[in-house]
């Protein structure tokens, strides 16, 4: 590279620094991308509580979730009755995210791998 | 007792001594304090044991941010609760309103509460499900009946502000 810039081709000298570190961004990329796919069998489980109200429950799913109030309230069931239910799968990152957000309204949620 | 959905909020009005003290309660009743049971269940874990590093991890970064959601919370509820100060010997019915946009730190708040008293009683689902029990004769059953007028006051809010469904507990 020093050679380069003396005898007068520091303008192509810029030029392939330039394209060296714009190669090395889509490797980087590449590999979060890769452990993303690794993460990709985590649930987020919401365990039962005798404490917490059925309607509190469902609002709560409905509000994290985005679920409409039948699914909402047939999840909350299922934690009734059951004991648990699976309420999401998918990436870690968003799972920890839900889990966080469950934990705010103060229910009983965990992250899971998927076996 | 009387619930009323104002314009802008929820009025109990003609709120006996009794009950209003127990409103006053709630502040202090959401503390996890001297309870490592009710500090376990309001700062659960976010996974089983095995995940060591992301609990620990959930220990730095996540329980600091639960905390402050939570003092918050508190903190609205304990402000709104000021109405019901006044002269502490006189036993007249007093009123509370709770303002529409703070119904989401009042069930945060009561819901922090009940599950903190809860915990420190250890009451068994049988106990917060039976609604026959009999008249207050102990400090457990004072806090029983606590836990059930909290939950009586979240049914409102949800229902009333927050225009959800009601039903037992889950």
């Amino acid at each position: 590279m020093l050679g380069m810039a003396q005898s007068g081709w520091t303008l192509t000298v810029n030029t392939i620094d330039i394209s060296a570190s714009t190669v090395a961004d889509p490797t980087i990329e590449k590999s979060t991308e890769s452990e993303q796919e690794l993460d990709v069998p985590w649930q987020v489980v919401v365990h039962n509580d005798p404490v917490n109200l059925m309607s509190y429950v469902t609002m709560v799913f409905q509000r994290v979730f985005g679920y409409p109030r039948e699914k909402a309230e047939r999840h909350m069931l299922e934690v009734h009755q059951q004991g648990r239910s699976i309420l999401w799968s998918g990436v870690r990152e968003r799972a920890e995210l839900y889990v966080q957000q469950l934990h705010g309204y103060l229910l009983l949620a965990t992250l899971e791998k998927v076996n | 007792m009387d619930i009323c959905r104002r314009k802008n909020g929820l009025e109990i009005s003609d709120l006996d001594p009794f009950l209003a003290e127990l409103l006053r309660q709630i502040p202090a009743s959401t503390s996890v304090e001297n309870s490592p049971a009710a500090k376990q269940r309001i700062f659960s874990a976010p996974a089983n044991e095995a995940q060591k590093e992301m609990c620990s991890e959930w220990k730095a970064y996540v329980r600091p941010e639960l905390q402050q959601l939570f003092r918050t919370a508190t903190e609205t509820v304990a402000a709104d609760l000021e109405q019901l100060n006044g002269n502490e010997k006189s036993f007249a019915n007093r009123t509370l309103l709770i303002p529409a946009k703070h119904a989401e730190a009042w069930l945060n708040a009561l819901n922090q509460a009940r599950l903190s008293i809860a915990a420190r009683n250890e009451f068994t689902e049988g106990e917060l499900g039976d609604n026959y029990r009999s008249p207050i004769g102990s400090r457990r059953d004072l806090s029983l009946f606590q836990v059930n007028f909290y939950g009586f006051l979240q049914e409102f809010i949800l229902r009333e502000l927050l225009g959800c469904g009601e039903g037992p507990s889950a």
